[in-house]
């Protein structure tokens, strides 16, 4: 263990058992989106057409709009996932990187709570 | 962070020669990136404009039909179907598959076609 290199600087502590959390929720999440994304991108192709009261009487059946609120949860969690990856090759600088993954959470999860707050109105009606 | 300030870094992309797996991989990423931050935010601009009724949902499918509401919907599908081929790819390669030189350029050059040809039917399909 030496104190130069950031991996001289670990070497010898062992794992910290962590390390696998991440890479792991990337595949399922990637899994959902590849399930209900081709699931909407088939669906709306199908649709006899994109009218509004199609569209609607659509969604508010409870599979799709089961379907829908997951493909929401599930993008934007891959959405964040994928991005912080992004925050750590490019930024290195400490303040910047705790800001850039401040508002990286903070976006991801307004973002997931709007779409989910708006297909529950779809399904429930109003 | 105190030490390794002054350490050499890894040299970026003008000092590699290209390859398919590094376009492949560059890709990857941007197409994701695409997604996450233009894709999503017309995910909740679609789910809004439905959730707020006839009238705005209306105003969205106007946008839509404009020709840079096309450029956007199209290359959000080339994107979707490019991320999903590179990423089926990934899922090959983390069970240790596909890294011998040839099947490994082979299967990079594959996956940027087919999303453009999955992008092409579909559109063709829309259109028809």
């Amino acid at each position: 263990m030496g104190n130069g290199t950031s991996i001289g600087r670990v070497r010898g502590l062992g794992s910290a058992h962590s390390g696998a959390h991440h890479w792991l929720v990337q595949r399922f999440t990637a899994i959902g989106n590849l399930i209900t994304g081709l699931w909407l991108l088939i669906s709306l192709v199908r649709l006899p057409n994109l009218q509004f009261g199609t569209v609607h009487e659509w969604i508010a059946r409870p599979l799709p709009g089961t379907l829908l609120g997951l493909f929401v949860l599930s993008t934007f969690w891959h959405a964040r996932l994928g991005l912080q990856v992004v925050i750590e090759d490019y930024v290195h600088e400490h303040a910047n990187k705790f800001a850039a993954m401040a508002l990286l959470n903070l976006a991801t999860f307004a973002g997931a709570g709007f779409g989910l707050l708006c297909v529950i109105r779809l399904v429930l009606g109003a | 962070m105190a030490a390794a300030k002054n350490r050499p870094i890894s040299p970026h992309l003008q000092i590699w020669r290209w390859g398919p797996a590094m376009l492949v991989s560059i890709l990857h990423r941007v197409t994701g990136d695409g997604l996450a931050v233009v894709g999503l935010g017309v995910l909740l601009y679609w789910l809004g404009s439905l959730a707020g009724g006839d009238a705005s949902y209306n105003a969205f499918l106007a946008h839509a039909g404009t020709w840079y509401g096309k450029v956007v919907l199209i290359g959000l599908t080339w994107a979707f179907f490019n991320h999903m081929a590179s990423g089926l790819r990934h899922f090959v390669l983390d069970i240790g598959a596909g890294f011998e030189l040839k099947s490994n350029a082979f299967w990079s050059v594959v996956t940027p076609i087919v999303a453009i040809v999955l992008t092409v039917a579909t559109w063709a399909t829309v259109l028809r």
